[in-house]
């Protein structure tokens, strides 16, 4: 597992003019056998390696190559239309959708190509789960919203443990407490916040590997932001989170990893403590300082 | 200083805009004014011209059920007894209660007051109760088409006599002749004669054009619509596809006539006259209206729907069916009975496929010769008989009545499946 993941990233960094930061973000990995860095990065859950991304023959993603490691929370950041969104879409396939949406290189789950021919999309997206942006409960009741994937999917043999799932995925998401009493009330009369748990409570209900999350705070206010940052600190235990912020503080306060892309390029990655003190790259300083994005 | 000028321009400025949003507003209301009274007074000529087609003039008789008439052999031979001159019965009637009547003209005059139909009537009495066969019984026979249009008030010029004038007016003061209530006009089919005709044929026949139309057109419609909007490639292909639904959209209801005639009735061999076919007819005419609202639908539901069910393992025709679709659904719904309106009121091409005969059965099945209700009100209104002036405008609040059903379900099914979000 980790000689593949190493390999490519040796060619790559004569690849182009990034190929500096590039190294410089491979220190960051090759050094996984030091003991800085935590024992369950050894097998990247997801390792990404050298994708290239176009919408109608325009590049979105140059040459990315990224580790996600399991259990931990990994945030992408970076300026608007850098191309964050778009690589936490590859990652599940959900681009396939856009037309006109093409991915070149290979991105491996648990060592599984997802792009393969013989991936099937749809138990992909079974264990590779997505929150997006604003939060989308479907038109119906609390409880059908949770239940709808382990439906599909056939998860539950009967009513009670259709229950029981429900029950678990939004005691997990930290919202059972809220709505025990009004589970057959619409998911769409819920707060904001609470509606994004919902999503949350939805997307860990078909008992996802790994959960992508799209800004999942930013149509949020600072009190239910929090609550959904609590929740993903706890949720990384279960489950491996990749996580699109706007936020810097929020980058700082929940992840473990950190990746910043810019304009396409992934300009570094690593450590979030390093990469937030101790950037090596002047275009991430200047970002995380505020001089640019 | 400057301050207060620039403040002063605001105010004067205000004042313009307020007026003008006034201006505008009022513009509106003359607008929703206009077509309000417009209605309206479509509405209440129609009904005012047609209301009276619901009430029939009868006249009352002693009628002695002759059972040397009736019944010649006395063996009650059901073959005898709808043969028999029941009409002859009503005459003799007339003759004993205008006993006066002395030459041939004044006796042929007296006869046609009632109608040529009335025997029918009695005929169905005695099928019913072979009983009446020997007695005397009192029972209200049609009034001829123009003593009803005399009894209504309406000028028949010289159709009537003075002579028969003068017989209605003993009538009235015996009390014999009234306005009762026209259940005829809703169970019969066409006649000749205006007193006779009813709508209940056509109803049939619009009823079960439409049941073939939607059964066809709706899931077909709908199908189309999905994969269009969901599923189809975006290409050079999809393109014209649209192109031509939007064209057909448009392309006048007598062509998709010519169509039915030729293709339906001269090469598939289809019965000529058929609800079917005219079902048919108006299937390919409403289809792409149903297609274009079905699209637009599923355009408006908003795609993070889509997005999440896809982002939680549904596949592409889950996430339509279990979501989109149900959002779409009042949409599409809408879309549907706007097209079926439109197919009811449709007669161009229900013209072209032989749907404009004189149909006197009400059709019993959709491979029934019949008529609908739109060319049943266009056949009415180029009779020549006064009697059905106020027939074609009864048929039209009958069509009318129909429509506002129609929409009615449409706003009931709206409601029923309209969710918020």
């Amino acid at each position: 597992m980790t000689l593949v993941a190493l390999k490519p990233s040796s060619p790559n960094q004569t690849l182009d003019p990034q190929a500096e930061t590039g190294a410089g973000a491979e220190a960051e990995n090759e050094s996984e056998d030091t003991p800085i860095m935590e024992p369950s990065s050894h097998h990247p859950r997801i390792s990404v390696r050298d994708v290239n991304v176009y919408y109608a023959g325009k590049q979105a993603l140059k040459s990315v190559d990224l580790d996600i490691p399991p259990n931990q929370v990994t945030a992408l950041i970076g300026p608007s239309g850098c191309g964050k969104s778009t690589f936490l879409r590859c990652l599940n396939r959900m681009n396939d959708v856009i037309e006109g949406c093409q991915v070149t290189g290979q991105i491996e789950l648990d060592g599984e190509d997802i792009y393969a021919k013989g991936m099937d999309v749809v138990s992909l997206r079974a264990r590779v789960g997505i929150v997006f942006q604003k939060p989308n409960p479907f038109p119906k009741s609390i409880y059908d919203n949770v239940s709808y994937g382990p439906r599909i999917h056939r998860m539950a043999r009967n009513r009670d443990e259709m229950d029981e799932i429900v029950m678990t995925s939004l005691e997990r998401a930290g919202l059972l407490q809220e709505v025990r009493d009004r589970l057959n009330a619409p998911g769409t009369s819920l707060s904001g916040g609470q509606q994004q748990r919902l999503c949350i409570a939805r997307a860990i209900a078909v008992a996802p590997e790994v959960i992508l999350m799209d800004e999942p705070c930013s149509a949020l206010d600072p009190i239910a932001t929090a609550k959904v940052e609590e929740l993903i600190d706890e949720l990384r235990h279960n489950y491996t989170i990749v996580m699109v912020t706007h936020s810097m503080q929020q980058a700082a306060r929940v992840s473990q990893t950190t990746a910043f892309f810019h304009l396409g390029d992934l300009v570094e990655k690593g450590d979030t403590e390093r990469i937030f003190t101790n950037p090596t790259d002047d275009r991430t300083e200047a970002y995380i300082t505020g001089r640019i994005g | 200083m400057t301050d207060q000028n620039i403040n002063k321009n605001i105010q004067a400025g205000l004042k313009r805009r307020y007026r003008s949003e006034y201006r505008f507003r009022g513009y509106g209301l003359l607008a929703i004014g206009l077509a309000l009274s417009f209605l309206i007074a479509i509405f209440v000529s129609i009904a005012s011209m047609g209301w009276s087609a619901f009430q029939q003039t009868a006249i009352e008789l002693e009628i002695y059920f002759d059972p040397a008439v009736i019944d010649p052999t006395g063996s009650h031979d059901p073959q005898d007894i709808s043969g028999a001159d029941y009409r002859g019965l009503v005459k003799a009637s007339l003759r004993r209660q205008f006993p006066a009547v002395r030459n041939r003209r004044e006796k042929k005059q007296l006869y046609r007051l009632v109608s040529s139909g009335s025997g029918f009537n009695l005929r169905e009495k005695v099928q019913k109760d072979l009983g009446l066969i020997g007695q005397t019984r009192k029972i209200w026979v049609l009034a001829s088409d123009d003593v009803d249009m005399h009894n209504k008030g309406r000028d028949v010029g010289a159709r009537l006599s003075t002579y028969q004038i003068d017989i209605i007016n003993k009538m009235s003061e015996a009390g014999i002749i009234k306005k009762r209530f026209n259940t005829r006009f809703f169970t019969s089919g066409d006649s000749r004669e205006p007193e006779l005709a009813g709508i209940l044929a056509a109803f049939m026949g619009s009823l079960f054009s439409l049941t073939v139309c939607i059964a066809l057109s709706f899931p077909l419609g709908i199908l189309t619509a999905i994969y269009l909007e969901e599923f189809a490639p975006k290409n050079r292909w999809t393109d014209l596809i649209e192109v031509n639904i939007n064209n057909l959209a448009a392309v006048p209801s007598i062509v998709f006539g010519l169509l039915g005639l030729f293709f339906l009735l001269n090469i598939l061999e289809m019965p000529r006259s058929a609800p079917l076919v005219g079902g048919l007819v108006l299937a390919l005419m409403t289809l792409p209206t149903i297609i274009i609202a079905g699209r637009a639908a599923l355009k408006s539901v908003p795609g993070s729907i889509r997005e999440a069910a896809l982002g939680i393992g549904a596949s592409p025709i889950q996430a339509v069916f279990h979501h989109s679709l149900p959002l779409a659904m009042p949409g599409m719904l809408t879309g549907s009975i706007i097209g079926m309106a439109q197919a009811l009121g449709e007669t161009a091409p229900l013209l072209m496929i032989g749907m404009v005969a004189f149909i006197v059965d009400v059709p019993q099945t959709v491979l029934d010769p019949a008529t609908a209700l739109p060319v049943q009100i266009f056949l009415w209104a180029d009779s020549p008989e006064r009697g059905f002036e106020e027939k074609t405008a009864a048929a039209i609040l009958v069509l009318l009545g129909f429509l506002f059903c129609m929409n009615l379900l449409a706003v009931v099914l709206r409601k029923k499946f309209e969710r918020r979000w």
